[in-house]
Formats: C-alpha cells, structure tokens, sequence
C-alpha cells in the first residue's frame, strides 16, 4: 500500500511563548494510505482547521513530521507537495476565478503551464467525472452550491491530485447539494481511485469513509470505523457532534417502547429492523 | 411591531442596462411577536428581501411598513435610524464584522452608536455574554483571539445589544458544529419567547424552519408563493419539489414508515420526538386491536 499521508505526533500551538495555553493539536498520529477515505470529525476548536493547514504547509508543526508522499514536508519542498494536494473549502462562492465553468476548471492548468491541447482535454475529463461536463459556458455565479462545489472538485481534480481534502466541503450546502457532492466524491473513489480526507462536523458524510479520526481539544480521542466511532454514542454528543439520525430515532423509538433489535446507522436498517420487529411476524 | 411587505419589487442597478429583478410583487406579512422562516433556493430573493426588513434597501415597486413607518418605492425615506435599532439583523458570518480591540468594546459599539450610556452599554454587553454562552473574562479579550465559534457568539450579542424588537437571522448557524447549532438556535428561541420578540429566520434548513417556526414562507425567483404553519406547508411534497424544495428529513422518513405501516399517522411530525411518540402510539394502537 502506497502511504500518501501520515502525521507523526504533530503538535501545534499559535501561542508557543505561552505554554500554560492549550495546544491547537497536539501529539497526533495518523496515516492515509492510496485510495482511502479519511474523515476528520470533531467540534468547533478541534483541531480539525489547524491540521489541513499542517497538511497543506500553510503552518509547521513545532514537534513531529507530516509527510506528504512519504516525504516530510518543509519550506523547501512545499510547492512541489502542494501540487499533489487539491483542496475544495467551506464556502462555494468564494473559490471561482473564472467567468465561467470550464475557465474556473482551468485556471490552475493555465497557471502551471500545461499545453493548451491537454489542457481543453483535462478540463472536459474533470468536469465529465463531476457530471458538470453540460455546464461548461455557465457563469459559476448562477449555480446551485452543489454544482458549485462539484466544479471546484472538477478544479481539483485537473491537477491530478494524490490527495483530494474536503474542508467542510458541504457545510454550507442544501440536504441535496450535499448528497450531490457526496455521491459524486463516492463515485470518483470507484471510478479512479482518488484518495479523500474530509474534515466534517457533520456526522453524515463522516460515514461514507473507511476510517474516522474523532478529534476533541487538539488530541485524537479515538480512531476506528464509522461503526466503531459512533458505537461511543453518548461520548460525541458530549463533544459537540450528534448522532447520526438513524441512531437518534433508534434510540428514542426505543424510549417510547417500540420494538428493535438493534442499533442501526443507516436509515435503511433501521426501516428494516422495524419491518422485521413489528409487521413481518 | 408588525413587517408588511405590500407588492414589493426590487430592482439592482435600477435604470442601467444591468437592470435586473430580484424580486417581483412581494406580499408577506409578518405579525407581532410571529417566529416567520424564509425559505428557499440559491437565488429566490432571500437576501434581498432580508435587506428590506430594516431599510438597507428600498423598494423599487410596492412599499414595505415596518411597525408605523412606511417605506414606499419613488419616496426618499427620513431617519432610518431608529428603524435600524428596532431591526437587528444577524448576517451571514457575522463574525466578519468584529473590529474592535476588545470584545466588550465590540459589544458596547453598536447601543453607544444609538445614544445608549457607556454605563448602560457595558451593563448589557455582561448580560449578554453570558447569555449566548460564553464566560465573562471573554470580554476582556481580543475578539481575534476567539474561535470561529466564539467570535459568531460576540457577533450576535453585538445586534442583541441594541435590544431589537425584531431580529432577522441569515443562516445564523452555517458553519457551526451540531452543539453549537443547537445551543445558537435554541438560544435565539429562548429570547423570543421570553422578550416577545419578533424573529425572522432566512435559511435553508428545513429541519431548523420545522422545529422553530410558527409560519414558513417559500420565496422561488424572486417570488413569495406559499407562506402558512410548517404543518401546511409540509403536507405538500409535490408543490415544494416545483420550487426545488425537499420535505424535512424528519417528514421523509414519517413516509417511509407510514409507507411500511400502510396507513397514515394523524398528523405530519416536525420533530424526532414527536414522530417517535407517534409511532409508539399508532404501533401500540395496532396491537390493542388484535
């Protein structure tokens, strides 16, 4: 397995003059490897921002390493790295260049010097892989957020990213825009093997990933599974996330003393398990 | 203080070729003390029609009443001023605007604008820190050493600070985490009850419209075209879906189940708990039957 991404206990401060202060991150360890989908979940104040920016060079850690393709990452070596990163942010009307879809897409290409001939085949590509390729003479202005973020994925993705990192990627979006962009970072995991790290706080999109890092006060309080992670139940609510909705209604369908089996993390077993509970007898 | 909006339309860059219509022939009316939701998609009008609610903007066509005052389009408007000191709004990332050395500058700036004591000014900056959750030495503190999440709340009690009558809030929670969410909106639910305040909500949570609103109006290009109780509103897929609308996630899943049950549930369910309760019952009902 390729490593495309480790932290090894990286600890960061803003205030390193002070340390009685608590650190924004501390002593953290974790590693991504090709074709994996991380999710970084934790509350407001985590940890959670601090580390993308560790990640993409923006802030050095004062102890540890983070590696970016196995390299560790510094001054010197940080264009090079950032290249292989492509990062989608919180905010979609904030990250358009261009006056329409397909100049936005190519405006890193055109930046880094690709030809012109690769560079019309890369933007149509990208923007076929986001279904966004009918799109291509739009104003980004006039789109929905999720097409929004789909074309700053289609951005990313034409730099032919190792690493794609969704920073709240969907926070600001609708219930719709947010299953768009969600299904289409899924499909791109099929389609072309792209390695994702999110960091959310919503606990949704946390379990579409193989892996969770759960975050609370700069240090990692746990790591496992979806299932794992929100098996600890009460202990998320307690730092600021919730549960995932299925999880909720289980828990007070139960309360009011209707039957279940179990507990269930998707809408659909849980719809299951009352079929099977109740009228399939 | 009552908000009418009497067939209001409003115009950017009226009389220029960049003519363009935001909003068309607007009729909402938002009574005294009413928790009203705006609701709709990416371009409906509803930060326009947001700005209308204290005079930032005139109308271009129609006349809005804000409690006594009139704003009518074609009119110079007098003395805004007091109309802006019964009407806070609450932005998008309001935290954008903090500017001050310290946080209880930042808080006391706004009253002290309005002609509110230095005295009277500090004393509800210490009322208020505490009521949107955050310690008193808070004050003391520059505001861009807080959080994300702690800057929004210094933010929010700078508007409450002028004591508005009316609160207008623009997606007041996007980007917080879910405590965080629910502490602001549950929060601004409390003063509204407790101040009989008038609360406008412009956002597009279903889920926060279902639970917190007593009528929710859907704005689609640039129109007004539903406004009723959320339980109205939500017994209608078909209609939302026509202005690109989805159900709330709580009323989804009542089909899903109702569905399964193969019968109805008495009533559309706005809550988790309400709909667990329902369930319970129509379950328990069922088998008292048998």
């Amino acid at each position: 397995m390729t490593e495309i991404l480790s932290f090894n206990n990286v600890s960061f401060s803003y205030t390193p003059d002070q340390p009685e202060l608590r650190k924004a991150v501390q002593n953290v360890s974790f590693s991504i490897n090709e074709g994996e989908w991380i999710a970084i979940v934790g509350h407001n104040g985590s940890g959670k921002s601090t580390m993308v920016k560790l990640v993409s060079g923006l802030l050095f850690p004062q102890e540890g390493e983070v590696r970016v393709m196995r390299n560790v990452l510094t001054e010197e070596n940080l264009w090079e790295t950032r290249s292989n990163i492509g990062m989608v942010f919180q905010n979609p009307d904030n990250q358009f260049v261009g006056a329409t879809v397909q100049d936005d897409v190519a405006f890193a290409l055109e930046n880094s010097g690709v030809p012109y001939k690769e560079m019309v085949e890369r933007v149509h590509t990208s923007l076929a892989q986001v279904k966004m390729d009918k799109f291509l003479n739009h104003e980004p202005h006039h789109l929905s957020g999720g097409q929004k973020q789909r074309v700053a994925i289609a951005g990313a993705l034409a730099m032919r990213p190792k690493l794609l990192i969704l920073d709240e990627a969907t926070s600001m979006l609708d219930p719709q825009g947010r299953d768009e962009v969600l299904k289409t970072v899924r499909a791109l995991r099929e389609e072309i093997g792209l390695t994702v790290l999110s960091i959310t706080h919503d606990v949704e999109e946390a379990l579409y990933a193989d892996r969770v890092l759960f975050m609370n006060d700069g240090k990692k309080y746990a790591e496992g599974t979806p299932s794992e992670i929100f098996a600890l139940g009460d202990k998320l609510v307690e730092f600021g996330l919730e549960l995932p909705f299925a999880m909720r209604m289980t828990k007070l369908f139960q309360e009011k003393g209707v039957r279940l089996a179990g507990q269930h993390m998707t809408e659909q077993e849980l719809v299951n398990d009352l079929w099977t509970s109740n009228f399939n007898k | 203080m009552d908000i009418k909006l009497q067939q209001v339309s409003y115009a950017y860059s009226m009389g220029t070729p960049f003519e363009k219509y935001a909003l068309y022939d607007v009729d909402v009316t938002i009574p005294h003390g009413t928790y009203q939701a705006i609701i709709g998609h990416t371009g409906s009008g509803k930060s326009t029609i947001l700005q209308h609610f204290n005079g930032l903007l005139k109308p271009s066509k129609g006349q809005v009443h804000i409690g006594d005052r009139v704003i009518v389009a074609g009119k110079k408007a007098k003395e805004l001023k007091p109309i802006r000191q019964k009407v806070g709004i609450v932005f998008q990332f309001p935290e954008h605007q903090l500017f001050e050395e310290t946080v209880l500058k930042d808080i006391m700036f706004g009253p002290m604008n309005f002609g509110v004591s230095q005295q009277e000014a500090e004393a509800r900056a210490r009322e208020l820190i505490k009521l949107v959750g955050l310690p008193e030495d808070t004050l003391n503190k520059s505001p861009f050493d807080l959080s994300g999440g702690q800057m929004r709340r210094v933010a929010i009690a700078g508007v409450l600070a002028m004591d508005p009558e009316v609160i207008v809030l623009d997606e007041p929670t996007a980007g917080l985490d879910p405590r965080g969410q629910k502490e602001i909106m549950d929060m601004f639910y409390a003063l509204h009850k407790e101040r009989g305040l008038t609360t406008i909500l412009v956002t597009h949570s279903m889920e926060d419209a279902a639970r917190y609103a007593d009528n929710i109006a859907i704005m689609h290009e640039g129109r007004s075209v539903l406004n009723g109780a959320p339980r109205e509103i939500f017994s209608d897929a078909e209609t939302l879906e026509k202005y690109r609308l989805e159900l709330p996630h709580i009323v989804r899943f009542q089909r899903k189940i109702e569905k399964l049950m193969n019968q109805s549930l008495p009533k559309i369910c706005l809550t988790e708990e309400e709909l667990a309760a329902e369930v319970a019952l129509a379950l328990g009902e069922g088998r008292d039957a048998k």
